[in-house]
């Protein structure tokens, strides 16, 4: 199996790691501002939006956000690659 | 607004119901009797025929994801407790994007009809087919049991019939579109469901926020006006932090290790079509979560707390009771319908999965060494349906009466870390053996058993003990790790060549896909 796959796996795989990464680190950033910041969390921004809430909606928007980022890329820029080496191969 | 006092027709027969019920049962029935003509074989029984668009699939996926414990449950949960819910929908969601970087493509261009396919496609064949199978069996039970009773409950609640009966009609129901209709019947039916409970959530946030000036703020300030400002913050949901971050793991990594939501991945024709419909499924997922907690609110002001633990102790209908307080009993009627249908639609996936790995996993890979004629298959393929169909009653019946909503949290705990770290690892990682897969599975699915069964939701709420041998209700923060930790260790200490070459052979088609 040649190396030109190999290396597409590989971007693939450090685009995937990364934003993996991204909505881990949103996600229990979340959770451990809900456990351990109960007051901020609690504070309202305007009367009935406390920043809790904006943090929850905010994490749901993160994720659709990482999730359209892979899509974006991988519609561009893998697909693209990974169709160059369908063709090339004999 | 005062909170209504509560005179409610819930529990009496309600016209509207029964009708819409009855039209929803017809068009379902329809999808099957067209889907029985186009199922002659496995491919077709399975996987649709691999005829499923993106698009099409991320709505059949929304559909089998969002259960009545979601919709029901969350509204109910927000509306007693007010942000808590938002703990659990978050959660829910963010596994979706975890499914569509690591899981989705490759899982896709190396299965065929089950998680099972990826998890032995380089190993011995017998050992990692059969721990598979009871990692899938597993999982699929505890969620079927969890949606069999909360039917029960529900239908009874509802449309005022015994709930013996209740279960018994769900169970054939959703038989009939699984016998005879297989993935494209359930596929539809998912589809359908899910743009049922979409369009009846947005119908239910639309008549609320229209007496908010549609500005969410100022329910949510309502609320808190009436309740007291603690309903914005995080409350007793979170009390032990070390219990929220074990459910945000279980929660995050369990939606990987859903059969039933893994076996939707190969209905589509390639990786890319599995790609874009984990990006469809994740975008409706979302807007229905944010949905459900504004429902919360609004039952929460516009129905009132003691009207609705009146009803049910656990809130889980404080969504119909705000149907029928902003539309009355036609529109109770259509939320009640809608909530069977969902249950209907979810039942019927996860029946299909377990039907997969009794036939497609145990029976032909295992028992027919992988050969067995086609008509043979598709046989096997209906038996263990029906087998399961009954077994599905069975289980709603024997736990009639229990606090069964701890098991949801359980199917996700073994699914993260009995079926997740070996799914990860195959695809990943050279050096997994068929030691390290069986290990893997069998430890991380029995510690989460074994943990749960001692957890405080068993000893304490259910047997009534002092305390419990484990604290946190959830065991995902030591099982997960346990998981992954037996399948490396025990790969590196009995390595395996044949696993090693395989995975060379095979790594092209994962990343490439057939042609």
């Amino acid at each position: 199996m040649n190396d030109d796959i190999r290396a597409l796996a590989r971007a693939r795989w450090r685009v995937a790691i990364l934003l993996s990464t991204v909505v881990f680190v949103i996600y229990f950033g979340f959770i451990f501002a809900v456990a351990f910041e109960k007051e901020v969390m609690a504070t309202e921004l305007v009367p009935g939006l406390s920043v809790g809430i904006l943090a929850g909606a905010l994490v749901i928007i993160g994720a659709w956000l990482t999730t359209w980022a892979y899509v974006a890329w991988a519609n561009a820029s893998y697909d693209t690659r990974l169709s160059a080496l369908n063709g090339k191969k004999p | 607004m005062n909170p209504t006092t509560p005179t409610t027709s819930l529990g009496e027969p309600n016209l509207t119901a029964i009708a819409f019920f009855f039209v929803f049962i017809a068009i379902t029935l329809a999808i099957t009797y067209w889907a029985a003509r186009k199922t002659k074989t496995t491919e077709e029984f399975f996987a649709a025929g691999r005829s499923i668009s993106g698009r099409q699939n991320g709505f059949a996926l929304a559909g089998d994801y969002m259960s009545a414990a979601s919709f029901l449950g969350i509204a109910g949960l927000v509306s007693l407790s007010g942000f808590d819910g938002l703990i659990y929908s978050t959660g829910w969601l963010v596994g979706w994007p975890v499914v569509l970087f690591l899981i989705a493509e490759p899982l896709r261009n190396l299965g065929k009809y089950t998680f099972a396919d990826v998890v032995s496609f380089r190993m011995k064949q017998t050992p990692v087919r059969i721990s598979a199978a009871i990692g899938t069996l597993a999982v699929v039970a505890f969620y079927l049991i969890a949606q069999m009773v909360g039917a029960g409950n529900l239908i009874k609640l509802m449309f005022g019939i015994s709930y013996e009966l209740a279960v018994v009609v769900v169970g054939l129901v959703m038989l009939a579109y699984v016998l005879f209709g297989g993935m494209i019947a359930t596929t539809w039916v998912q589809i359908v469901k899910a743009v049922l409970l979409l369009f009846g959530a947005a119908l239910l946030c639309f008549l609320t926020l229209a007496k908010f000036n549609f500005n969410p703020a100022e329910l949510f300030a309502k609320a808190a006006e009436t309740y007291g400002a603690e309903v914005l913050a995080p409350g007793k949901q979170v009390a032990n932090p070390w219990d929220a971050i074990s459910l945000g793991l279980a929660l995050m990594f369990g939606t990987a290790g859903l059969p039933h939501i893994l076996m939707r991945f190969y209905t589509v024709p390639d990786a890319k079509a599995a790609r874009q419909s984990v990006f469809w499924a994740t975008g409706l997922i979302g807007i229905f979560y944010l949905m459900t907690f504004v429902l919360g609110f609004g039952a929460m002001v516009l129905v009132g707390r003691e009207a609705i633990t009146a009803i049910d102790k656990g809130g889980n209908m404080a969504a119909p009771l705000l149907a029928e307080v902003l539309g009355g009993t036609g529109l109770l009627g259509f939320i009640a319908a809608v909530a069977f249908a969902t249950i209907l639609a979810v039942v019927a996936g996860l029946t299909l999965s377990g039907a997969a790995a009794l036939s497609h996993d145990l029976w032909v890979s295992v028992h027919r060494k992988g050969d067995a004629p086609r008509e043979e298959q598709l046989m096997v393929a209906r038996v263990a349906t029906v087998v399961l169909g009954i077994v599905a009653i069975a289980l709603g019946i024997i736990f009639k009466g229990q606090n069964v909503a701890f098991m949801v949290g359980l199917a996700f705990a073994v699914a993260a870390s009995g079926n997740f770290p070996a799914l990860v690892l195959s695809i990943f990682w050279r050096g997994f053996t068929t030691a390290g897969a069986v290990t893997s599975i069998i430890v991380g699915t029995l510690s989460s058993l074994a943990l749960i069964a001692v957890s405080p939701t068993i000893m304490v709420d259910i047997m009534g003990a002092e305390s419990a041998l484990f604290p946190l209700k959830n065991p995902a923060i030591v099982t997960i790790p346990l998981g992954f930790a037996a399948g490396i260790l025990v790969s590196l200490f009995v390595p395996e060549k044949t696993a090693r070459d395989a995975y060379d052979a095979k790594e092209r088609r994962m990343i490439m896909g057939t042609e």
